[in-house]
């Protein structure tokens, strides 16, 4: 009973927003298959983004609202290899190599000056974010075709700035549709089901039989897995479920980047500079002291965050197709945020499983509450402020707790010593 | 032959801050093996000269030293903390160096961990290499075994007493290969006896494994428990090297203080002294939760119009005292001031009873650094007594005048160096600030003005100027002063009766003109 | 020489560039033939407008809770009061004086409670206030859907739930303050009652920050530890430069829409915290010290750079928005260097 209680206490918080996320799933009235397809692709295009917040977090530097500097990153590469009209999967690729470099450069300004603020990183990158759209926005509004004179579609009637949305033609789906032999790797979920079933098994397979990890988690794991081998392969045949197999189609070759992603993450996290991380995380002071150039550390963090969010935008867009040029990035940092919080994490821990539930969580509620309340309220858009108020809401929340708690904790601790 | 050669040997070690003396042909012999203890006051070099010792960069930065270091037998001079290192010297400071999240070995081994090749570091390069974890317990183990100590390399370091983090710290020096020196700073002092007296084996341990211990603590009772030999720094001078077999706790005390005594213009008057004074404050059973400076339990009474001195060493608890009758850190006990029962743990409510405090921690609690001197000094007297107003209108309006007067008034008075009352605090030079400070308090026009450590980190021409004001406010208003200061030459200059704390009681109360010895065996914790 | 550069070093950066910028503004608006009587005139009145709103961060950085990021709350506040007064149907002085002493009643007691949940997250104001404003923003968003009012100024014309976007106080006391005694020297309009209103604001929060309270606050806001040993209760006097920001929010917003015409309802708060904060900033303010005249200088510096901005951008280049893209960068900016120069923990 008492290790129930501390299971639920542990994971309130996606517990919370699962019961609400059902709710939601319920009054929305809309079909599970609908909702699940969309749900794939939102997956798709945030799993990354989400993913770029885990490695500031273990640094001791909290939620960074600076990926808002890899989103714009991301779409600078697009915008180039839109200029350059590359199609297709070589855009892709051109725009993610364009979009590291200018990222790789963002993240080293934004982690220099997040050094200058120690203790307020997170309103720093905020603001940073803020400011650097401003700063976006001159470029590509103002010195594109104003000053640095060139001929291309995408630039408004008058030669001067970035038209506000841009189509991705062939670029779009360049990602989730390569072609292999002519066959296309974006196939039905129970395919998909069996296929990740089979890579999962082999991972934990892996992890079990060759790395020793033998914790119960590796083996619930590893059953799980396998099981989805043979409930793909039913699924697949059953008639009830045709609908499924009709609607909801899995881009293989994304989630298979997105399952790499977590991987290196993961396996990031066991590198000595992985464990420089955690170690300036836990305490700055001692880190220093003990010979670990805590300023350089923080820096590499947030590059590597501000590359993984830059990487993440593109894969966002060439699954969306239409660039929203001047707004796409703004609230990724807040999104993003908010996502990784409901599934659990805090401004001090942050896992991957975390960041995955969460993306799930915070999408099927965005996907769903609107239509919720259409037919609550017969009004769509107060849920499409009830997201909004829960995005915020949520970031507020599980900021004031986190703040309250060390305080409590550093309180007590005082006393004892 | 090699057991002749001295692990460590300084020799003639001397070192200035901007022309202040603070280190003078400073000499010790560290064998291998050896326990070797140093001691002293704050102040009296001992930092410094560990410094010196482990080549941190500030002593470069400040013009390097004088005298010559040997590291068994050869001449070396160590340009940093990583050479010290390199050389076989370790270190434990008094604040632990543990990262709270990690496992007891990860901590052992921080930034030293054990790294293999993996996938990582075959694409990215060595930076990417990954931890050895497996290396990390079997190391750590093996660190742990050989000080004696059952403990699990995984378990959370957070989770452990606090003795235990210091057996890791130790560990952790240990598995350093080739370690011969270890430097202890205060290795027992936020340790409770049992765990003490295990850090004390293990000290002797590692003396029988070949390791010459530096051993830097307060506490004589350890001292005459492991120590080979003492060594005693007062001021910035080795007073004297014993062994320990040829030497008492008394004389250590003794020579740990000593001062040439101060002529005091008070000891006239303290011979007037009667039994049937007025007490001002009595204080019952109090208990002071001040970190570092535990009040156990102390019983005082304090006579109107007497300058009352509280010494003893440091973390001793002397500190706790004025702060828990000012309301500062948690209090309980009973305080009664002039017959009337005080309200603990209110500054707001000892400041009502006509008390005033001139903290010890100045930056944290003296002054708003970007506030004027002159709202610096009046700001309690307005927040507490309403003073400083004048009507216009409706409203009640800070006196700008009479605040410019006052401060002009005291800035003349304590010779405060600064461009005018508007000036901010924080651009004053610390002896400056102090002057503020002492003002501040005044102003609160207080019968009991309680002055904590007010010579602490300012020149000398400033101290002087410090002491004799206090003086000279007791002796003209009456007003009762509880001292608190380190420095018993102070103490013995200015007060009438003096106090000593030790472990958080009050050893003694002893006279200005008692003898070194007494003031020697109070502090060591004896009566 | 030596004494210019002692002036500017005491001017600082942001404001050297700031001041550089404007002249170089109307200079660009002298050769391009702009009507300067007119963009002076719309600058006094910008400044007017916005001088509250600026004025709120005051009692937050004396208090020592730094800048008001969750001004959105105090503003939320005044709409709430300018939607009441319109539901009654005053108008004039009356409608205005509602307006405004329910935004102040409603304004300081959500600040109370906003200050007290401030005291429990110390070090983290900033962040939190952020969030928690736009959080409230979005309820009252959906608030405004549900709210109870009938008057059909307010509602959306085509009937439905709810409180329309915009809501215009033509006939209700749009300009009330601006048009008080105002009059015309040289082609430019004084708007004689606003300066009268928002320059009494400015003396009376004069007089409180040398009152016995705000001096208190000062001290609490510089030094915690100093002020708590001094007797002083700290953690009050953060409820008091909460509770005083969000009510000058609230009564802020009330004035600018008196100058605009219009409140402006749901999303539109959350962007409108920052100009306040970049325009105190730039006047002087740290997230330390400040007192009136940064508030008065920063907001008649940043509004004149806007307003006059705003025309001469248009010139310029007709398409896109630069003169806001500029509002972006600056404002930002200013807030990015002021927390910098606060500087980091160790």
């Amino acid at each position: 009973m008492g290790k129930v209680k501390g299971i639920l206490g542990k994971n309130a918080v996606p517990i919370l927003f699962a019961v609400i996320c059902a709710l939601g799933v319920y009054y929305s009235g809309t079909g599970i298959p609908t909702i699940l397809a969309d749900l794939v692709n939102r997956f798709d295009r945030n799993a990354l983004l989400v993913l770029s917040l885990i490695l500031p977090v273990i640094s001791g530097m909290g939620l960074n609202f600076g990926i808002v500097l890899g989103a714009m990153s991301g779409q600078v590469g697009l915008i180039l290899v839109s200029i350059w009209e590359i199609p297709g999967l070589a855009g892709i690729l051109a725009a993610m190599a364009i979009a590291a470099l200018v990222a790789a450069l963002c993240g080293f300004l934004a982690g220099k000056m997040l050094n200058q603020t120690k203790g307020q990183e997170m309103i720093t990158s905020m603001i940073l974010g803020f400011f650097s759209n401003g700063v976006y926005q001159f470029i590509f509004l103002f010195v594109a075709g104003g000053v640095i004179h060139f001929t291309s579609d995408i630039l408004l009637s008058t030669g001067i700035g970035i038209k506000n949305t841009l189509e991705m033609g062939t670029m779009q789906y360049a990602l989730d549709n390569i072609q292999i032999g002519g066959f296309s790797t974006k196939v039905d979920m129970f395919t998909a089901l069996v296929f990740f079933g089979a890579l999962f098994t082999a991972y934990y397979l892996f992890r079990v039989l060759v790395k020793k990890n033998r914790e119960r988690k590796y083996w619930i794991r590893l059953i799980v897995s396998a099981v989805l081998i043979p409930a793909g392969l039913i699924g697949g045949q059953m008639k009830a479920l045709n609908m499924y197999k009709m609607m909801v189609r899995v881009p293989v070759s994304t989630y298979l980047l997105l399952f790499g992603a977590c991987v290196l993450v993961q396996a990031f996290t066991k590198t000595k500079l992985g464990q420089d991380m955690r170690a300036v995380g836990h305490d700055r002071h001692v880190a220093a002291s003990s010979g670990i150039h805590v300023d350089k550390v923080r820096i590499q963090a947030i590059i590597i965050s501000t590359v993984m969010a830059a990487l993440g935008q593109i894969i966002f867009y060439q699954n969306l197709g239409t660039i929203d040029t001047y707004y796409g990035h703004e609230k990724v940092g807040t999104y993003c945020v908010a996502a990784i919080l409901i599934g659990g994490a805090s401004v001090r821990k942050a896992t991957i499983g975390q960041a995955i539930l969460g993306t799930l969580l915070f999408h099927l509620l965005f996907n769903v509450s609107p239509l919720a309340a259409q037919n609550l309220f017969s009004n769509s858009m107060v849920g499409g402020y009830f997201r909004m108020t829960i995005c915020y809401g949520v970031i507020a929340i599980s900021l004031i707790l986190h703040t309250w708690r060390s305080h409590v904790d550093r309180q007590k601790k005082s006393e004892e010593v | 032959m090699a057991e002749n050669t001295p692990v460590l040997s300084m020799k003639n070690i001397g070192k200035a801050f901007s022309g202040n003396q603070v280190l003078q042909d400073v000499s010790l012999d560290i064998m291998p093996g050896e326990i070797y203890a140093l001691c002293g006051e704050n102040g009296a070099g001992k930092s410094t000269l560990m410094n010196i010792l482990f080549g941190m960069p500030v002593i470069a930065a400040t013009g390097g030293y004088t005298g010559k270091i040997y590291l068994e037998g050869e001449e070396t001079h160590i340009k940093s903390p990583q050479e010290a290192i390199e050389h076989g010297i370790g270190m434990v400071h008094q604040e632990f160096m543990l990262i709270p999240g990690f496992s007891v070995g990860e901590n052992i081994k921080l930034n030293r961990e054990p790294l293999k090749n993996g996938a990582l570091s075959r694409v990215f390069g060595k930076s990417l290499r990954n931890v050895d974890f497996d290396k990390i317990r079997e190391d750590s183990k093996q660190a742990l075994d050989k000080l004696g100590v059952e403990l699990d390399p995984e378990a959370d370091v957070q989770t452990l007493p606090v003795g235990y983090m210091q057996f890791v710290e130790i560990a952790r020096e240990l598995d350093k290969s080739s370690i011969k020196l270890l430097i202890l700073d205060e290795p027992t002092a936020v340790l409770a006896e049992s765990e003490a007296e295990i850090v004390l084996g293990i000290i002797k341990r590692l003396s029988q494994m070949g390791i010459a211990v530096l051993l830097i603590t307060h506490r004589i009772g350890e001292i005459m428990e492991v120590a080979d030999t003492v060594t005693i720094l007062r001021d910035g001078v080795n007073v004297k090297t014993m062994k320990i077999a040829d030497t008492t706790s008394g004389e250590i005390a003794e020579l740990m203080v000593g001062r040439e005594l101060v002529a005091s213009e008070n000891r006239e008057r303290s011979e007037h002294e009667d039994e049937n004074k007025e007490v001002a404050i009595s204080i019952r059973n109090m208990k002071v939760d001040m970190p570092g400076e535990r009040v156990n339990g102390i019983d005082l009474d304090v006579y109107k119009g007497e300058i009352l001195g509280i010494g003893g060493l440091a973390g001793q608890g002397k500190l706790g005292i004025a702060n828990g009758i000012m309301g500062v850190y948690p209090t309980t006990g009973e305080i009664t001031v002039f017959g009337q029962p005080l309200k603990l743990n209110s500054p707001k409510d000892s400041i009502a009873a006509k008390l005033a405090f001139v903290s010890e921690d100045r930056k944290r609690q003296g002054f708003a650094p970007d506030l004027s001197i002159e709202l610096n000094m009046v700001v309690p007297a307005m927040a507490n007594h309403d003073e400083f107003f004048k009507k216009i209108g409706p409203f009640r309006q800070v006196d700008r005048k009479k605040v410019q007067e006052t401060a002009e008034k005291y800035i003349q008075e304590f010779q405060i160096r600064c461009t005018g009352p508007k000036q901010e605090v924080r651009s004053l030079s610390g002896g400056n600030q102090q002057k503020v400070c002492i003002a501040k308090a005044i102003l609160l026009k207080p019968d009991v003005l309680l002055v904590s450590e007010p010579t602490r980190g300012i020149d000398i021409g400033a101290k002087s100027i410090v002491l004799e004001t206090i003086s000279r406010i007791n002796r003209e208003t009456g007003v009762t002063i509880i001292f608190t200061s380190s420095e018993l030459g102070e103490l013995r200059q200015i007060c009438h009766r003096i106090a000593i704390v030790s472990g958080g009681r009050v050893a003694d109360v002893l006279k200005p003109d008692a003898s070194n010895e007494e003031f020697g065996l109070a502090m060591g914790g004896g009566k | 020489m030596e004494m210019v550069q002692k002036r500017m070093q005491q001017l600082g950066l942001p404001r050297i560039i700031i001041i550089a910028f404007i002249i170089i503004i109307f200079f660009a608006a002298f050769l391009q033939g702009q009507n300067m009587a007119q963009l002076i005139s719309d600058s006094l009145v910008r400044f007017g407008q916005n001088l509250i709103l600026a004025l709120a961060m005051m009692p937050a950085i004396m208090s020592g809770i730094g800048l008001n990021m969750g001004l959105a709350i105090g503003i939320v506040c005044g709409l709430l009061g300018g939607m009441i007064s319109i539901e009654l149907g005053l108008t004039n002085i009356y409608g205005i004086a509602c307006a405004m002493l329910i935004a102040l009643m409603v304004g300081s007691l959500v600040g109370v409670l906003y200050g007290k949940i401030l005291n429990r997250i110390k070090g983290s104001e900033m962040l939190i206030g952020n969030y928690l404003g736009y959080t409230v923003v979005y309820l009252m968003c959906m608030f405004w859907f549900a709210a109870p009012f009938s008057n059909p100024a307010i509602i959306w014309p085509m009937g439905g739930d709810g409180v329309r976007a915009t809501v215009t106080l033509d006939g209700y006391y749009s300009g009330i303050l601006n048009n008080f005694l105002s009059f015309e020297i040289g082609g430019i309009t004084i708007p004689t009652g606003l300066f009268l209103f928002v320059f009494g604001v400015c003396w009376i929060i004069r007089i409180f920050s040398n009152s016995k309270v705000g001096t208190t606050l000062r001290a609490a806001g510089d030094n915690p530890e100093y002020a708590r040993t001094s007797g002083i209760a700290v953690n009050r006097c953060r409820i008091i430069g909460a509770a005083l920001s969000t009510a000058l929010g609230a009564l802020g917003i009330v004035v600018y829409a008196q100058s605009y015409g219009f409140y402006s309802l749901y999303e539109a708060p959350t962007t409108m915290s920052f100009t306040p904060m970049a325009a105190i900033l730039l006047g002087g303010a740290s997230m330390k010290k400040v007192n009136v005249w940064h508030a008065v200088v920063g907001t008649l510096l940043f509004q004149t750079m806007l307003t006059t901005a705003l025309p001469v951008a248009n010139m310029l280049l007709p398409d896109g928005n630069l003169s806001e893209v500029f509002r972006i960068i600056v404002s930002n900016g200013i807030i990015l260097y002021a927390l910098s120069q606060a500087g980091g923990e160790k």
